[in-house]
């Protein structure tokens, strides 16, 4: 199996209020098409972990690579550069553009790798909201949604790259058991049937249960998986 | 880079009463900028312009008042010498060989004319009442090569003087005065107490008070008679530059050649040129002022907005924008806001100039004129835009580089 990320003696440090140890020499790897699921109680730093492998957090010891690029020691554009094409995120919060509409929301990330012209990117938006059920939804303003289409535009937003990795920070701490159940079965499907990895913080165990992978840690270190 | 403008311009579009109240706070400040420096320019160019007209550019006389070596000093010229209070010696304010001078001076290629004349206080009377003022003897068609004497005459012709050997023109706030119309006489005294009546030929106006009402111009020979001096008598040597700029460097020149006391345009006229010094620098402080107010405005709208669009910013930087883009997505923000503000305030400023220009005015005695005069020089319409946009720029450049620098993941978390 092809290896997508792999993490090698990753270790940070909290040095507010006083210097802890969040990160005890982490060594994690995904394959490609994993569906993840990092679990822990409260403060075990397992969405700390998370960001560092999103690369937003820099300030840590060890090595990260992504997608066969080593990415430690790179400066913030270019990490900002290599999320855009490589990374997709959902979070607990949709943070969708409001003043947006549905349909410039996903478009956004792919007009600014500029890879495809504006007007093939719209059709790739389209078919991933058509894809997530929601292309009626496409030139409402994104503020007019309900919690569970904003949640399903941020992962078609998350997709609109093809990222190597979806990463989620607690991506249905804020919906409904209608609404989680509806995100799940997304992942699912994006994993089973796409291939598509996706790295999950959560604390939902049903949610984790039906994941591929689960990872637990606990006081800074991985403790199963 | 597209991208970065299109999100500028939404996030302009989506609030548009912050972005006109943003927009109002520069066009006000351009706008006030354009009709003061409009106002005050046109002024200070009217003034400048009035008194260039009217004044030579270096005026040659003979001063007596000056300060001169006392005669002991020349023969004890070692010795300690204490003078207290010399007066003048008793001389005549005759530029000798002044018609050779001047005839020397006109060959300068700098020299565009020279008319040596006649100056002398005089009283006029009217009645029993005595108005003190002055005369000038002068080759009339020479004056109005230098001066432009005939444009500015109000009646009779200039010509009209040389006819006449016992002629006046008088400047129409003494006529008034006086009560005189042209073909009237009027009666003069020097102070030396010679009594003469001469003829109004003529009336001018050069626009300025201090000409106005109290000069007379007569023909040379007809001074010299007042005053009972000889054919030779001339005080005064008045000469006009191609380039008035030279006036300054030339003056100290022609003193030292002639030994006379040689003064330049700008040292005549520092009074008026003070005058516009100290207008400049109120406009622009002003100006300066309402700028930074309205420089303030812009910080605190864009403030606002960064603190309101914290997720926004986040987001964007997950999904991979750079700081430099974050930061270009605001700065347009304030650009687009001080260029539209700047290009109103240009607009409002030249409706308000336009308004002033047709505004009535009473200069009064002091200056003959109906309607202010303002400027519509283009240059402070440039200077104008180019600081309106300076002050957005860098109004916004702090609050955007705030926004750059905001770490996604402790927004991001949510806890």
């Amino acid at each position: 199996m092809e290896q997508v990320l792999k993490t090698h003696k990753v270790t940070k440090y909290f040095y507010e209020p006083e210097k802890f140890q969040v990160l005890k020499e982490i060594d994690l790897s995904v394959n490609r098409g994993e569906f993840l699921s990092l679990v822990g109680k409260s403060g075990c730093g397992k969405s700390t972990l998370m960001y560092v492998l999103s690369t937003m957090d820099t300030d840590y010891e060890g090595e990260l690579e992504i997608a066969g690029e080593r990415l430690t020691d790179r400066d913030q554009n270019q990490l900002a550069a290599f999320r855009n094409q490589h990374i997709g995120f959902v979070f607990q919060f949709h943070y969708l553009l409001p003043e947006f509409t549905v349909l410039q929301n996903v478009m956004i990330p792919a007009l600014k790798l500029a890879k495809y012209s504006k007007r093939e990117i719209e059709d790739r938006a389209y078919e991933k909201l058509k894809m997530l059920g929601i292309q009626e939804q496409a030139l409402k303003q994104s503020s007019k949604l309900s919690g569970g289409q904003q949640q399903r535009v941020a992962i078609a937003r998350a997709l609109i790259n093809d990222p190597d990795i979806i990463m989620g920070d607690e991506p249905t701490g804020n919906l409904d058991t209608y609404n989680t159940h509806l995100v799940f079965e997304i992942f699912q499907e994006l994993t089973h049937k796409y291939h598509q990895t996706i790295i999950a913080v959560t604390h939902d165990d049903e949610f984790a249960k039906k994941s591929d992978r689960i990872v637990e840690m606990s006081d800074g270190r991985i403790v199963k998986h | 880079m597209k991208l970065v403008a299109e999100i500028a311009k939404t996030h302009l579009l989506s609030k548009p009463k912050q972005t006109i109240v943003a927009m109002m706070g520069v066009t006000f400040g351009i706008g006030m900028f354009i009709a003061m420096v409009s106002l005050m320019t046109g002024l200070n160019n009217f003034t400048e312009e009035l008194t260039m007209t009217s004044s030579p550019d270096i005026h040659i006389y003979n001063d007596v008042t000056e300060g001169r070596p006392s005669i002991i000093e020349q023969v004890n010229t070692n010795g300690i010498n204490v003078i207290h209070h010399q007066k003048p010696k008793n001389e005549t304010s005759k530029v000798r060989n002044a018609l050779q001078i001047a005839e020397l001076i006109r060959k300068d290629p700098r020299v565009k004319g020279v008319a040596p004349s006649i100056s002398s206080q005089v009283f006029y009377n009217y009645g029993p009442v005595q108005l003190s003022g002055n005369i000038l003897g002068v080759d009339i068609l020479e004056e109005d090569k230098l001066f432009g004497l005939r444009a500015k005459m109000k009646a009779g012709r200039i010509e009209d003087l040389k006819a006449n050997h016992d002629g006046l023109i008088m400047g129409k706030g003494l006529a008034r005065k006086l009560n005189i119309n042209v073909g009237d006489r009027v009666v003069m005294t020097t102070p030396q107490g010679y009594t003469m009546t001469l003829k109004v030929v003529g009336i001018f106006q050069m626009g300025i008070g201090t000409v106005d009402n109290v000069r007379s111009y007569a023909n040379i020979s007809t001074v010299q008679t007042i005053l009972q001096q000889d054919h030779f008598y001339i005080t005064d040597i008045n000469i006009k530059l191609h380039d008035i700029n030279l006036a300054k460097g030339f003056a100290p020149l022609l003193s030292d050649m002639y030994g006379y006391k040689s003064e330049d345009w700008e040292t005549a006229n520092a009074t008026f040129l003070t005058g516009s010094i100290i207008r400049n620098i109120l406009t622009y402080s002003v100006s300066i002022t309402l700028l930074i107010v309205a420089g303030f405005g812009i910080y605190n709208i864009l403030n606002m907005t960064i603190y309101n669009k914290m997720k926004d910013i986040a987001i964007l930087k997950a999904m991979g924008f750079a700081g430099k883009d974050v930061k270009l997505i605001f700065m347009i923000q304030s650009l687009v806001i001080g260029f539209i503000g700047s290009v109103l305030g240009l607009m409002i400023g030249f409706g308000l100039s336009s308004l002033i220009a047709q505004a009535p005015f009473d200069g009064g005695d002091f200056i003959s004129i109906d309607r202010l005069p303002v400027n519509f020089d283009p240059k402070y319409y440039i200077i104008g835009i180019v600081f309106g946009v300076l002050t957005t720029a860098f109004a916004g450049y702090m609050p955007s580089r705030k926004a750059s620098k905001i770490d996604p993941i402790e927004i991001l978390r949510g806890q």
